[in-house]
């Protein structure tokens, strides 16, 4: 397991779209941005927050494990790779099994993208793009250590549960205080089918 | 009931997996030969320091985040994608000409463009007086390059009439400091606020105009401190604020008036600050009794109680500390809803520590370092002012000139475009300025404009401006060029020249210095090098001044990450907070100002109901003229919205028609329930047609000449075709835009821009 992940905090995110604009300067993928960036509340504030891959560690990588060609990267790191373009088939598989959403198909190349926490910067040292440039830390790259420095009052999560399904993730987010029981991750197909009564 | 199992922890043949296949494929070395230049950021005031990365064949190509003492690696949407204007398609490469208004621009030679302007400033001046010649500069020049404006309209042309944009910006601020401080800088660092417990933040969308100066706002909140916000729209900083104050546009000097009350009735005024360090508490004291919670609350269209619970906060701070920006000073009660901030930490004694201070934002790179150097009307270098005979006298030894030559106080901005359009103004050149989107009132701006005999514009992009003007000269990016800059804190940094101007492009200064070469009146005095002798000069015409950079050197602030004037010596570390001692009047007392408020120049009626404000989006940078033609920004923010509340009855996407008593234009709707119901806001950053300022008044502040943007009547009803932006544009030869934004109802999303979140 690496030391430093990444933790998300919408609480501070501010919308502003620098992580996506710095992501797009990447040097493995110049022009292309891997961030979702949503205004979650939209029509009643101006909140919004910035979706990157989470390296999920529990189960591993969903995206990898569905791939029929093993073109995901799973490094012993845990950091979960960008499709290897020599390898990739453009099947979409991993956009499907992703519990985030984060992979992104481009139709045209029938190539897959994703957020690989910037391997070519973080392996060397320096701060992934997104949590380089973003201006208030809502993306914040380092260990929880150093996040409790600077936020002495931080919990994080990195626990996700989809219906039955619980995920543990590389990347964390930042909850409101007393607030770090696992994040509902959203609405489970599987749970519904169980309680069919026939 | 059956359950389906648990996916297992640990997929078949994973760890194999990952054995093999442990590096990622896909990377493309970041280290190729490539140079990076340390420099800061060409937009707002933060400054943020940036690396541009150049190839080996000179050319600008990337950015790196830099982590400067002000930024700590952290950059915005804008300073991110900044480098994509050094290498753009649509830069001027060549001077560009028209013999008659109405005919397209052509490509000229330099000799040919520059015999064009110093034949028509000759003919102009002597035709119709020296003063028929104006000069309208820009703060988002380095420093070097705004000191030699000034000097350039006063020496080489002897006119009076120079102004510079920082008059659409913030000059309500630096004229309240003057006021109130006898120096027009903030008071503190920013770093300051990691000590504070209260911060009040005024019409300020911090998270967008500044975002990377949000970092410091978290970082107090983190170590404890509130936050109270006041603007009529809930903006990002003041979605999670402790405490949010959504006022009705052009009330706040009424809003501060009432805070002080309730610090004053409660006893929470710090009387031996007041005693020892202040004059004119007295008067002050004697308005507030009008100024009761319930009568404010009634201007404000406020809840007393917010008012109450905003002076408690403010007056039981230990420290506390006040910022504003635009919201507060574009009225034509600017400099007094200023001085209505200062009044309120002068009266609890927060100045000149740890924590405890004041501060306008500017919104421009260089706004702070652009109004020191005299390219202001009533300015000369250092904070010196044009009607003081000492000042002059310093000024006139400088520049090797005597009294009589040195012009006296000029015009503003506004004035001089209105002084146009009645014929005392008849040549103009114009540099880093697009005040056919930046100025109030369209119409009245083009008339002026168009009534010119002679227009020369010197940029680096074709704007709505250059579009109009009889000569276009190509300047140079922040990118191709040496200088200082000042931000918002007042540290001076330093801009470094990363690549060579494009085609025929040159540098402003050497533009400027050539046309006074020509025109032959003391020419000798423009004869300089570059930007470093232009930079001595400015340090020996600033020393002893209040903005003194004497004991500044490129090499200093390079070394120190910059440094806060004054700084009157070289062995001086400058100073970054001021006013620990003494305020700077000359009996070193600060003073406060009775502010009585004023309603807007326009108030609501039953025609024209609602309040339109207008403001900043986090994708653009004032004109637009920069951020328009950046794919990453114009997908993020490809066009201007008219934000309105729910309760109005519209939904997002529909055709609203603004109207106010100058202009009209219909927008798609952007239905929130962040906004007051009585006000709607546009963003300004586009011209044409979509352009926010066809609508504004251009009203002034009676002591600064601050049009008042911030608030004009209006009316809105549902419209038919909503407005197309017209394309930026481009010089000759170069391939057009198409039209920008055709109508999507799915846009925009947010006052951010559209997310990212689908595809």
């Amino acid at each position: 397991m690496r030391s430093k992940n990444l933790f998300i905090d919408p609480g501070r995110c501010i919308g502003c779209q620098a992580c996506v604009a710095a992501c797009r300067e990447c040097d493995s993928h110049r022009g292309r941005s891997m961030i979702h960036l949503d205004y979650v509340d939209m029509g009643n504030s101006s909140a919004a927050m910035p979706t990157v891959c989470m390296h999920c560690s529990d189960p591993v990588a969903p995206c990898a494990q569905v791939c029929p060609v093993d073109a995901i990267p799973v490094g012993p790191d845990g950091v979960v790779g960008t499709a290897s373009a020599e390898l990739c088939i453009g099947c979409g598989n991993c956009v499907h099994a992703c519990p985030f959403g984060v992979p992104k198909l481009d139709v045209a190349e029938m190539l897959q993208y994703k957020c690989d926490l910037c391997y070519d910067r973080s392996s060397q040292g320096l701060l992934p793009m997104c949590a380089s440039v973003c201006p208030t830390d809502a993306l914040f790259y380092g260990t929880y250590e150093e996040l409790l420095e600077k936020r002495p009052s931080a919990e994080a999560v990195d626990v996700f549960e989809f219906g039955e399904q619980a995920i543990i993730t590389g990347n964390a987010v930042v909850a409101p205080a007393g607030r770090n029981d696992a994040i509902p991750g959203g609405y489970s197909v599987w749970s519904e089918m169980d309680q069919d009564p026939t | 009931m059956a359950r389906r199992p648990l996916l297992p922890v640990l997929a078949p043949g994973v760890a194999a997996f990952r054995r093999e296949t442990s590096r990622p494929g896909r990377y493309v070395s970041a280290e190729r030969g490539e140079t990076r230049v340390a420099t800061h950021c060409c937009y707002c005031g933060v400054q943020c320091g940036m690396y541009l990365r150049v190839s080996s064949n000179g050319k600008v190509f990337g950015v790196e985040p830099r982590g400067h003492d002000i930024n700590k690696l952290k950059l915005c949407p804008k300073g991110v994608t900044a480098y994509q204007q050094v290498n753009h398609p649509d830069r001027l490469t060549k001077p560009l000409m028209r013999d008659r208004r109405g005919e397209p621009l052509r490509e000229v030679s330099w000799d040919t463009a520059l015999n064009r302007v110093v034949s028509e400033i000759r003919r102009i001046q002597q035709t119709y007086g020296k003063d028929a010649f104006a000069v309208y500069s820009g703060s988002s020049l380095a420093t070097e390059k705004c000191y030699l404006m000034g000097k350039f309209a006063r020496v080489a042309l002897g006119t009076r009439h120079i102004d510079y944009n920082g008059r659409l910006c913030m000059v309500s601020a630096a004229a309240a400091n003057k006021q109130a401080f006898g120096v027009d800088r903030a008071a503190n660092p920013w770093s300051d606020m990691l000590e504070t417990d209260v911060i009040l933040l005024l019409g300020a969308n911090v998270g967008e105009c500044f975002p990377v100066a949000t970092q410091y706002f978290w970082g107090a909140r983190d170590r404890g401190a509130r936050l109270i916000t006041v603007d009529p729209r809930e903006t990002p900083i003041a979605r999670t604020a402790d405490i949010h104050v959504p006022l009705r546009p052009g009330t706040d000097a009424a809003f501060c008036n009432g805070v002080l009350h309730v610090v004053e009735r409660e006893g929470l005024v710090d009387s031996e600050f007041i005693a020892s360090r202040t004059s004119g508490w007295d008067q002050v004291r004697d308005d507030l009794p009008e100024y009761t919670p319930e009568r404010v609350g009634h201007i404000c269209g406020l809840d007393p109680a917010l008012i109450e619970k905003v002076g408690l906060t403010w007056g039981r701070a230990a420290r506390a500390m006040a910022f504003h920006a635009r919201g507060i000073e574009h009225h034509i009660q600017g400099v007094d809803n200023c001085l209505s901030v200062i009044n309120l930490c002068l009266a609890t004694g927060n100045f000149g520590k740890p924590g405890a201070g004041y501060g306008t934002i500017t919104g421009q790179g260089n706004g702070q370092g652009g109004r020191e150097h005299g390219q202001k009307a009533d300015q000369l270098p250092g904070q010196r002012s044009i009607e003081d005979p000492v000042h002059r006298a310093h000024i006139c030894e400088v520049w090797g000139i005597s009294d009589e030559e040195l012009p006296r106080e000029g015009t503003s901005a506004v004035e001089m475009v209105h002084q146009a359009e009645a014929g005392e103004i008849k040549g103009w050149i114009g540099i880093c300025n697009n005040p056919m989107v930046s100025m109030p009132n369209h119409d009245r701006v083009a008339r002026g404009y168009d009534a010119l005999e002679f227009h020369c514009q010197i940029d680096f992009f074709l704007s709505e401006t250059c579009e109009r003007a009889d000569v276009v000269l190509p300047g140079t990016s922040w990118a191709e060029d040496e200088g200082v800059s000042t931000n918002a804190e007042g540290r001076v940094v330093k801009y470094n020249k990363a690549s060579e101007p494009p085609g025929e492009a040159r540098p402003d200064w050497q533009i400027v210095c050539e046309i006074a070469r020509r025109l032959g009146h003391h020419a000798d005095k423009f004869r300089f090098g570059g930007p470093r002798e232009l930079f001595e000069e400015l340090r020996v015409a600033s020393a002893g001044g209040e903005a003194d950079y004497s004991g500044m050197t490129y090499d200093r602030i390079e070394e120190t990450g910059g440094i806060f004037w004054p700084c009157p010596s070289e062995d001086h570390p400058g100073t970054p907070r001021l006013f620990e001692e003494r305020f700077h009047h000359p009996d070193g007392r600060a003073r406060f100002h009775a502010i009585e408020w004023r309603p807007p120049a326009e108030e609501v009626d039953g025609k024209y109901p609602l309040r339109l404000t207008t403001g900043r989006t986090v994708a653009h940078y004032l004109s637009g003229n920069q951020t328009r033609r950046i794919d990453a920004l114009v997908q993020q923010t490809p066009r201007p919205w008219v934000e309105v509340h729910l309760s109005l009855g519209f939904v997002d996407g529909d055709p609203v028609t603004v109207t106010t008593r100058r202009g009209s234009a219909t927008y798609p709707a952007l239905v929130v329930s962040s906004i007051r119901q009585d006000t709607v806001f546009i963003p300004y950053h586009w011209a044409g047609k979509v352009a926010a300022n066809l609508m504004t008044v251009d009203a002034l502040d009676p002591t600064s000449r601050i049009p008042e943007f911030k608030v004009c009547a209006c009316r809105i009803e549902m419209g038919s075709e909503i407005d197309v932006p017209p394309p930026p544009p481009v010089p000759p030869g170069v391939r057009e835009y198409e039209e920008v934004g055709a109508f999507d109802r799915s846009q925009p999303s947010a006052p951010q821009g559209r997310g990212t979140g689908r595809g």
